[in-house]
């Protein structure tokens, strides 16, 4: 790998981690919601740069289209956006900080184990065309993905029923 | 990313603050997803297709958690976790 593209990695790694520390850690709520916004472009420039351009357009549609618009709607009907949230309990903190090193440390450990040493080269890939994507997408073959997908769509009809009867008026 | 949003589930008492945790460990997840199916089976794109399934079933999952969200709200006036005790008033 080139230096450039190493660069590159560190880059988007980096701004990854301090957007998602900044996400949980600013009081403002509005502003957690753009950090999330910046986290989720990272990411989406991470797919990019793995060669996987559609999953990359799908996180930019979906999450960056989609979810933070509707986070921030809730945002501001249910709370005042100049607010800031009360303090910490130190004893809330301290619960959530052992949590968050259990995690790293499991994490970690399992990376470290298990491939270390095979995350060392990028083997060459093609990159998934669109049509290759719908051919598995819809196949019903040895490696198709149709129940997956009929299931879901299932899935979306039921959120947007549980939706339209748990938000209506009464 | 997972880990902050580990920290972010624990310590937010903010119903929507909470859910905003809950997309940071999800992305977390397709992003370990996507990545060992990069660098460990390149020939294959299961890692893809899972994260595929797993985004819009975030999405699904986000937009109902709002939905439930906003009519707590509308009903107590209130979103912090702690206080919410009773699901009928």
């Amino acid at each position: 790998m080139e230096l450039g593209s190493i660069i590159m990695y560190v880059i988007i790694a980096v701004s990854i981690v301090v957007f998602s520390v900044l996400t949980v850690t600013t009081r403002k709520i509005l502003r957690s919601a753009t950090f999330l916004l910046f986290t989720l472009f990272a990411a989406a420039l991470l797919y990019f740069k793995l060669d996987y351009e559609f999953l990359g357009a799908v996180q930019i549609a979906v999450y960056a289209g989609g979810i933070v618009v509707l986070f921030v709607f809730s945002i501001l009907l249910t709370s005042h956006p100049g607010d800031n949230s009360e303090r910490l309990v130190s004893r809330r903190r301290f619960l959530g900080c052992v949590a968050a090193v259990a995690t790293f440390a499991v994490t970690g450990w399992a990376l470290i184990y298990r491939c270390g040493q095979a995350m060392a080269s990028l083997s060459p890939m093609e990159n998934p065309t669109i049509h290759e994507i719908g051919v598995k997408l819809m196949g019903s073959g040895e490696d198709g993905y149709l129940l997956p997908f009929e299931a879901l769509s299932v899935l979306l009809l039921a959120c947007i029923i549980g939706g339209v009867v748990v938000a209506r008026k009464r | 990313m997972f880990c902050a949003g580990v920290y972010g589930f624990v310590t937010r008492k903010n119903m929507i603050a909470m859910l905003i945790s809950l997309e940071l460990m999800l992305n977390a997840v397709d992003i370990n997803f996507v990545l060992f199916n990069r660098y460990l089976y390149p020939e294959q794109q299961e890692g893809m297709f899972f994260t595929l399934f797993a985004i819009a079933i975030a999405a699904a999952e986000t937009a109902l958690a709002i939905a439930i969200i906003i009519n707590v709200f509308r009903s107590v006036k209130n979103i912090n976790a702690a206080e919410l005790t009773q699901m009928k008033n």
